[in-house]
């Protein structure tokens, strides 16, 4: 920040060194490289301020649907002072970040950790270039700093009621050394925070502008079609390419080691070209994998003997067998595809002087990068990762970078020119990382007085952490994913114990939004289960284990009183309850459903209460609330990927349903910001949606759900 | 050559017979807001107007549009906004906006055909899959234009 470099000057610096800027081709309107003709000034990393005063923030996280873009902006923009009806934003350049000594801190995009985990650095580097515009607007009229204030910006000079605006003096301030002490506003004041101002992305979004990692486009671009071996881990034995070669606009066949791919003209022909294609796989030897063989394996680890624990407090064995009741039930999740509507893709360009441009829809610029350098063989300086707007991320794009890795190998086979690699559908929903299946068991203990005594959780589930971040298991291989809601237990129960059986197979998992999402199922509708032997109201039930200042507590108050609870529902309709804490906020729900003669289930009314300490875009936290609804109910009531000759058998949206608009309920969303502290919005929402529903079934018709999805249940009334 | 009459405009492509609607427009017409979601007609995300028609464009032989009016994102509005994109700007109805602009060509159809329509009519004409969760905005959006059909704008057709 000791020199300022205007946006305009980096382009041409950039250019110049063969850098990343020349081939930038989608920016969003209003934008600093749209097309602006002024000189613009980088006050800091984090922005660049017009002489007309627009300001563009530049965001180092993803936008896939979540409204980061326009969230992050509001925190940098608050603590500026600036107008915010000239605001735009852009995504700082993975390359640059490199070159900068990563000064945009992390790019990753998940654990619903955009805000929450650079809301500091954000709002200092807002609050640090309003002081130095204000410095600099003093110092010209040679007044001290303390006599001006700063405001939409405009600074004033107080007795002499001057007034310069942000772009008159943004090209001084930059050349000022940043300050040491930066104080942010208190809450109260906040101008911008809090405010529910229109997404800056939409309007490009409704026009069909191209934004989108599908919709690049680059002169002499060629298209890839992608097949890959449909057993996990298998390879390419042989390929009889011979009447794909033969084919339309077909320009090479591409092998590699686990997949085929086909280069041609349009990706309609490649994937044409694929079909062509005959394999022989080596499938390795995973090839019989199915249904039951995952069962198998994870009813193994229910039985292990020495499992590590995730916690341990006090004696279970004792206590359970002093209680008066003993209730013991086991619980089932099958693997689950993120199915993003736009599929992976990846378009990468070896270019002749050596630079490499990748363009593609990532979670994490990052790792995008990382992966290009290490598929290439080329250092970080010489890589460009054009980050484009996400068509649903939801945990996919993040830690896989298998996309990225196999467009730079199919881009390095056709030698200068670029190629973008799409994924067909099928490929998409048989090679993802998906959600664990898992397989728990949980035997708890009352007392007589009903109260919970003891609750012994074993949970048998493959680790996302051995597949994508190892270095991450701890206490003896313990996947922090697999063990949430159980090891965090905000019920006071005097003996826990949860062990954990790490069973992997071959299916490869990953990141599904809200990761361990399954354990708040479990967890929740066994708490009902227990309320029932209790002969309590499941509400009550939870509120009697929970401190008085607990926040949980709290948000459950919240939603209880919002849905009515306790209160006569409409005829036909059965109320369920459910509660969580995760990604760093606290989350309870009500969901009302009827479930017909015939065993229809409708899912009519979710009230969600959500205590995130802070809002910054009330809107998009909403939005974000129906999101979870929808996303989850998809999971609740229809999908699932079965295995069968070690292969996914699901192959897209005919067999693999998503919801229509006539499923979807009405959403009303509590937004129960208590201060104090930053949540996020991207996934709690979606932790009570199965329990709550669930618990909603059995008030219904007296059935317990223990597995998902609901379709493989007969929900008549018993 | 087929000759395609694409956002009023006649457009000419050396193309198979065969190759759906939808890849003619994002690889040979440089058109590529209408997108590619699933291949089998089930999501929705490339729909566009055939002759007033919304229609699914990935299973659709660009052989059977020859001499039809074909109406892209691109052309439903020539300059500015029609009514119901400004309606999806004013609900704030996108989220990560993949599916939004078949979900828009969907509900513009539908509101030419059936300016004031129903709960049940929008279930049943807005069968695009929405991932990330817009639906309740989507359906609130076209209730709002409901009551200021006279309003939306003539096709570029």
């Amino acid at each position: 920040m000791t020199t300022a470099v205007s946006r305009r000057e980096f382009l041409k610096v950039s250019a110049a060194m063969g850098g990343a800027f020349v081939l930038e081709f989608w920016f969003p309107s209003g934008s600093s490289a749209a097309g602006s003709a002024d000189v613009a000034t980088e006050v800091n990393a984090w922005m660049v301020i017009h002489p007309d005063d627009r300001v563009v923030i530049r965001i180092a996280r993803s936008e896939m649907g979540q409204g980061s873009f326009t969230a992050l902006a509001q925190l940098v923009a608050e603590e500026l002072d600036c107008d915010w009806g000239k605001v735009n934003a852009e995504f700082a350049s993975p390359n640059e970040h490199f070159r900068r000594n990563r000064i945009w801190g992390s790019m990753l995009t998940g654990g619903s950790r955009g805000i929450r985990t650079s809301q500091d650095y954000l709002r200092k580097a807002g609050a640090s270039a309003r002081m130095m515009l204000v410095m600099a607007a003093a110092t010209r009229w040679g007044v001290p700093p303390s006599e001006c204030t700063a405001q939409a910006g405009i600074i004033t000079h107080r007795p002499s009621r001057r007034h310069l605006r942000y772009g008159e003096v943004a090209a001084a301030a930059a050349l000022l050394p940043p300050p040491v002490e930066v104080p942010l506003k208190d809450p109260k004041d906040w101008k911008i925070i809090g405010q529910p101002v229109p997404r800056l992305d939409i309007p490009d979004k409704v026009l069909g502008k191209p934004v989108f990692g599908v919709d690049v486009s680059l002169p002499g671009m060629l298209h890839a079609a992608i097949v890959q071996c449909p057993v996990f881990g298998g390879k390419v034995a042989q390929v009889d390419a011979s009447l794909a070669q033969s084919m339309r606009g077909v320009k090479q066949v591409v092998h590699a080691d686990d997949f085929v791919a086909v280069v041609a003209d349009s990706w309609w022909r490649a994937n044409e070209a694929v079909k062509a294609l005959k394999i022989r796989w080596d499938e390795g030897g995973n090839g019989h994998v199915d249904n039951a063989a995952i069962a198998v394996m994870l009813r193994e680890g229910l039985q292990a003997k020495d499992l590590p624990q995730a916690r341990k407090v006090g004696e279970v064995g004792p206590a359970l067998a002093g209680a008066v009741k003993v209730l013991e039930a086991e619980y089932h999740s099958p693997y689950l595809n993120h199915a993003t509507l736009e599929p992976q893709t990846c378009t990468a360009w070896f270019r002749p002087d050596g630079f490499l441009d990748i363009w593609t829809s990532t979670q994490d610029g990052e790792a995008s990068m990382q992966a290009a350098a290490s598929a290439s063989g080329l250092p970080l300086e010489k890589i460009e990762v054009h980050k484009m707007m996400l068509g649903g991320g939801f945990g996919r794009r993040g830690g896989p970078q298998d996309f990225v890795r196999q467009g730079i190998v199919i881009a390095r086979a056709v030698a200068g020119r670029p190629v973008k690699l799409l994924w067909s559908r099928s490929e998409d929903m048989q090679h993802g990382f998906y959600r664990p299946a898992s397989l728990v068991r949980m035997k708890a203990g009352l007392d007589a007085q009903g109260r919970l005594v003891a609750w012994h959780t074993r949970v048998a589930c493959p680790s996302i952490l051995q597949v994508l971040h190892p270095q991450l298991l701890t206490k003896g291989g313990i996947d922090f994913t697999a063990v949430r809601s159980f090891d965090d237990m905000p019920y006071q129960v005097p003996h826990q114990q949860v062990d954990y059986a790490r069973r992997n197979g071959h299916v490869p998992v990953g990141f599904w939004r809200a990761p361990g999402q399954q354990n708040a199922f479990y967890r929740e509708c066994f708490l009902d289960e227990l309320a029932e032997a209790a002969g309590q109201d499941p509400v009550s039930f939870r509120l009697n284990p929970l401190a008085t200042d607990n926040k949980e507590r709290r948000v459950l108050e919240k939603v209880v009183h919002a849905a009515g609870w306790g209160q006569p529902a409409p005829a036909g309709i059965h109320r369920g309850v459910a509660l969580a804490a995760g990604f760093g906020s606290y989350t309870a729900m009500v969901a009302e459903v009827s479930v017909s003669a015939k065993g229809e289930l409708k899912v009519h009314r979710i009230v969600v209460a959500i205590d995130s300490g802070y809002v910054v875009n009330p809107d998009t936290c909403r939005a974000q609330a129906e999101s979870n609804v929808l996303f989850g109910l998809g999971s609740v009531l229809y999908q699932e990927n079965n295995l069968k000759n070690g292969r996914i058998v699901e192959s897209n949206f005919n067999n693999f349903r998503l919801p229509e608009i006539s499923e979807m309920p009405k959403v009303e969303t509590l937004l129960v910001p208590s201060g104090g502290f930053w949540g996020g919005h991207g996934e709690p929402a979606i932790l009570p949606l199965a329990p709550a529903i669930c618990n909603a079934i059995h008030a219904a018709t007296g059935k317990r759900i223990r597995s998902l999805p609901l379709k493989h249940h007969d929900l008549r009334p018993a | 050559m087929l000759k395609l009459i694409v956002n009023g405009e006649t457009r000419s492509v050396d193309v198979e017979p065969e190759m759906p609607l939808l890849w003619v427009l994002r690889d040979h017409l440089g058109l590529p807001g209408t997108k590619y979601g699933c291949g089998i007609s089930q999501c929705g995300a490339c729909t566009v107007h055939v002759d007033g028609e919304a229609v699914r464009s990935c299973t659709l032989p660009v052989s059977a549009v020859q001499g039809k009016h074909i109406t892209t994102i691109e052309g439903l509005s020539k300059g500015g906004l029609h009514p119901v994109q400004k309606a999806w700007i004013e609900h704030e109805v996108p989220q990560c906006g993949y599916c939004q602009t078949g979900m828009i060509m969907a509900a513009a159809a539908l509101l030419e055909r059936i300016p004031n329509p129903t709960d049940d009519q929008i279930d049943q004409a807005m069968t695009n899959l929405c991932r990330c969760g817009t639906y309740a905005r989507v359906r609130k959006a076209i209730h709002a234009l409901a009551g200021s059909s006279g309003a939306l704008a003539p096709r570029n057709s």
